[in-house]
């Protein structure tokens, strides 16, 4: 398991990094978008990887922590989601902008000659 | 009593009130939107005085009085979120609110017209600042980052145009890449050492293994790069100027403080973690601060003086002014003690301010025919760029007399605490961060007097590039003087007016500096309050007590 989620990081980020330095606007956000789903894979690994525990302990009682997920990372994931999904939304209407200004897709705003 | 202590999070409950109520006005209703946002920023200026003479209470004994704590939803650290009000958050929130005020007077002249909810975006921007000053926890921070820069990427479209969407397309597409950055870093910070607390962490750093500290540097530094490239840091800024000079005249104002947030963040994460007490760890990353601190001085430097327009010399004015407190901050970490550091805070509070006041000045100067307006118009032409577009019919109003004069004094201000010239503050500031610097036993010589040479050149050129604009601008221009507004004129000579302010009462204020400056020194008086901060419940469970004796 360790290996499959270490190298679907690693790809993802590894093609969001080539598309974000490409000089297309769409190319841009796909690589942006890639990205975020690479860092929320991480963030959630930074958990520690199990199997099938739940991350809410119930109340009271001798608790054994090693039977449950770490919660806090799972939460994190879910505010880094929003707010990426957010942010991308809004990235693409600047990009929508920019391309009925200028006419072309290119992230300065104009085509090289 | 309950309501003073709720006053800490004030700062962050009112802009967001605020914001979402101009939200239910039309946009034809822009009078009643400017008064509403106005009242929340001269409440927000209150309230920071307040909060600022509580902080400034008692010395630094670290029994409270002095950092105050308000934790939500009544959970202790390190398991909940706790707000921290030290000296340098209760500094920062004074300062957002003494450059908003301006910023939203200037606005009200015509610029909130250009565009839809401006002053909702204002509003946003204001809580994402004052949050991310009075946050104790890392994740918090990035959400405070988050909704400051969504905020900001709003505002830097503000008025729209070809210009802005491409530099506001820049702007967004590197701070989402420094986000995730942000996220990776934190997420790191969190596997190696479980927590996200800051006041947590300072006390955890020391304590770690020798094999788990490779992995937690590599986390801290990720972080550190994210904030590097919020604060402009070479070679991460090259996305500022051009961002910097394309927003208009009251967003470039507030966008003066936004590096400034970045410096923020690294001052109280760095003091914090790899302060003296860091043990293994104590010092990591100064001289990267310190190297990246020249090089972006030399580069704001250099900008300045190959810049044809008042706008980009200011936007390369604020990466001097952000590589001259990273070297600063550098230094400190590797023991160069408060007098430097509260130096570096004065420079900081007075470069803010005059950064501030010469991007509102940018456009009135413009306005005339010559001046600027021709070298801008030939810059343009030259790089094929669009004009700004034009301040559509300018609004009737009071024109004041002596245009030039008034124009040409705050100009004038403005270069001198730039320049770091007496006897304004800038002076005060740079003798400040020298004379700690030359008094400094920690640094090596070389590097100290290296920093000298630089930042007394840095403020030659400035001198340079800025006196050519004016000459240009007040001496070499023939015709009428340009028509400008009370309404544009007042927010300037507000903020000249505090640097004025800050120079009469400059000992005051730099032993206020300095005083800060001991305390992030000394990271444990913040660790230790956070800490053992007590919650409502234990606190009426203490009181209950007392009478009892």
């Amino acid at each position: 398991m360790e290996l499959i989620l270490s190298a679907a990081i690693g790809i993802l980020s590894a093609s969001g990094i080539w598309l974000l330095l490409r000089p297309r606007t769409f190319q841009v956000i796909i690589g942006l978008a890639l990205l975020s789903y690479a860092v929320n894979l991480f963030i959630f690994s930074m958990g520690r990887l199990t199997v099938g525990q739940p991350p809410i302990m119930p109340k009271g009682g001798f608790v054994d922590p090693t039977r449950y997920a770490d919660p806090l990372p799972q939460a994190l994931v879910l505010t880094a989601i929003v707010i990426s999904f957010a942010t991308t939304a809004l990235f693409l209407v600047v990009m929508m902008a920019s391309r009925g200004m200028t006419g072309t897709d290119h992230v300065d705003g104009k085509d090289k000659d | 009593m309950i309501a003073a202590q709720h006053l800490i999070i004030a700062p962050v409950v009112i802009p967001f009130i605020t914001g979402a109520l101009t939200l239910l006005y039309d946009e034809r209703q822009r009078r009643a939107k400017l008064g509403l946002s106005l009242v929340s920023t001269v409440l927000l200026l209150i309230i920071s005085i307040d909060l600022m003479s509580r902080t400034k209470g008692s010395g630094l004994t670290g029994q409270g009085g002095e950092i105050a704590f308000y934790l939500l939803g009544d959970w202790t650290a390190p398991f909940g979120i706790t707000l921290v009000l030290d000296r340098l958050a209760a500094m920062m929130l004074m300062l957002t609110a003494l450059l908003a005020i301006p910023a939203l007077i200037y606005s009200a002249a015509g610029w909130h017209k250009q565009g839809q909810h401006f002053h909702a975006l204002f509003q946003f921007m204001l809580m994402g600042l004052n949050g991310a000053f009075l946050t104790g926890d890392l994740f918090n921070l990035f959400v405070f980052f988050e909704v400051l820069l969504a905020a900001s990427y709003g505002l830097v479209l503000h008025g729209s145009g070809q210009v802005r969407v491409r530099n506001g397309l820049h702007y967004i597409a590197i701070n989402l890449a420094a986000s995730l950055l942000f996220l990776i870093g934190v997420s790191m910070i969190y596997g190696i050492t479980g927590t996200l607390s800051m006041a947590h962490l300072s006390k955890l750093v020391p304590m770690l293994p020798e094999s788990e500290l490779p992995l937690f540097r590599t986390g801290a530094a990720l972080l550190g790069l994210a904030f590097l490239v919020k604060a402009g840091i070479w070679p991460l800024s090259f996305w500022l100027p051009g961002t910097y000079s394309a927003a208009s005249a009251p967003v470039g104002a507030l966008f003066s403080l936004m590096t400034k947030v970045g410096i923020y963040v690294i001052l109280r994460l760095s003091m914090l973690t790899f302060g003296v007490a860091a043990g293994p760890s104590a010092g990591f990353g100064a001289e990267v601060l310190v190297a990246a601190g020249f090089a972006t001085v030399i580069f704001g430097v250099l900008g300045t003086m190959a810049s044809q327009g008042l706008g980009r010399m200011t936007a390369y004015q604020v990466l001097v002014s952000s590589g001259t407190l990273l070297t600063v901050i550098g230094f400190a970490l590797m023991g160069g003690g408060e007098k430097m550091l509260g130096g570096a805070l004065f420079y900081l509070v007075s470069s803010t301010l005059a950064t501030g006041a010469l991007f509102l000045l940018v456009e009135p100067l413009s306005r005339g025919e010559g001046g600027i307006a021709a070298i801008l118009a030939l810059t343009a032409d030259a790089y094929g760029l669009d004009q700004p577009e034009d301040d559509s019919a300018p609004e009737m109003g009071l024109a004041i007399p002596a245009t030039l004069t008034v124009l040409g004094l705050s100009f004038a201000a403005c270069v001198l605490v730039l320049a770091g010239l007496p006897p304004l503050t800038g002076f005060i500031g740079k003798v400040a961060i020298l004379s700690g610097l030359l008094d400094s036993t920690a640094l090596t010589p070389s590097l100290g007097w290296g920093f000298l040479a630089l930042l007394l050149f840095s403020g030659f050129a400035t001198l340079i590039g800025l006196v050519r604009i004016g000459i240009q601008t007040f001496w070499a221009t023939e015709g009428p003087p340009p028509k400008v507004l009370a309404l544009e004129f007042a927010p300037v000579l507000i903020l000249i007016g505090m640097i004025c302010l800050m120079t009469i009462k400059g000992q005051d204020t730099l032993r206020y500096m300095e005083d800060t400056a001991q305390s992030l020194l000394n990271p444990t008086i913040y660790a230790n309050g956070v800490l053992t901060a007590p919650s409502v419940e234990e606190e009426a469970a203490q009181q209950e007590e007392v009478p009892a004796e």
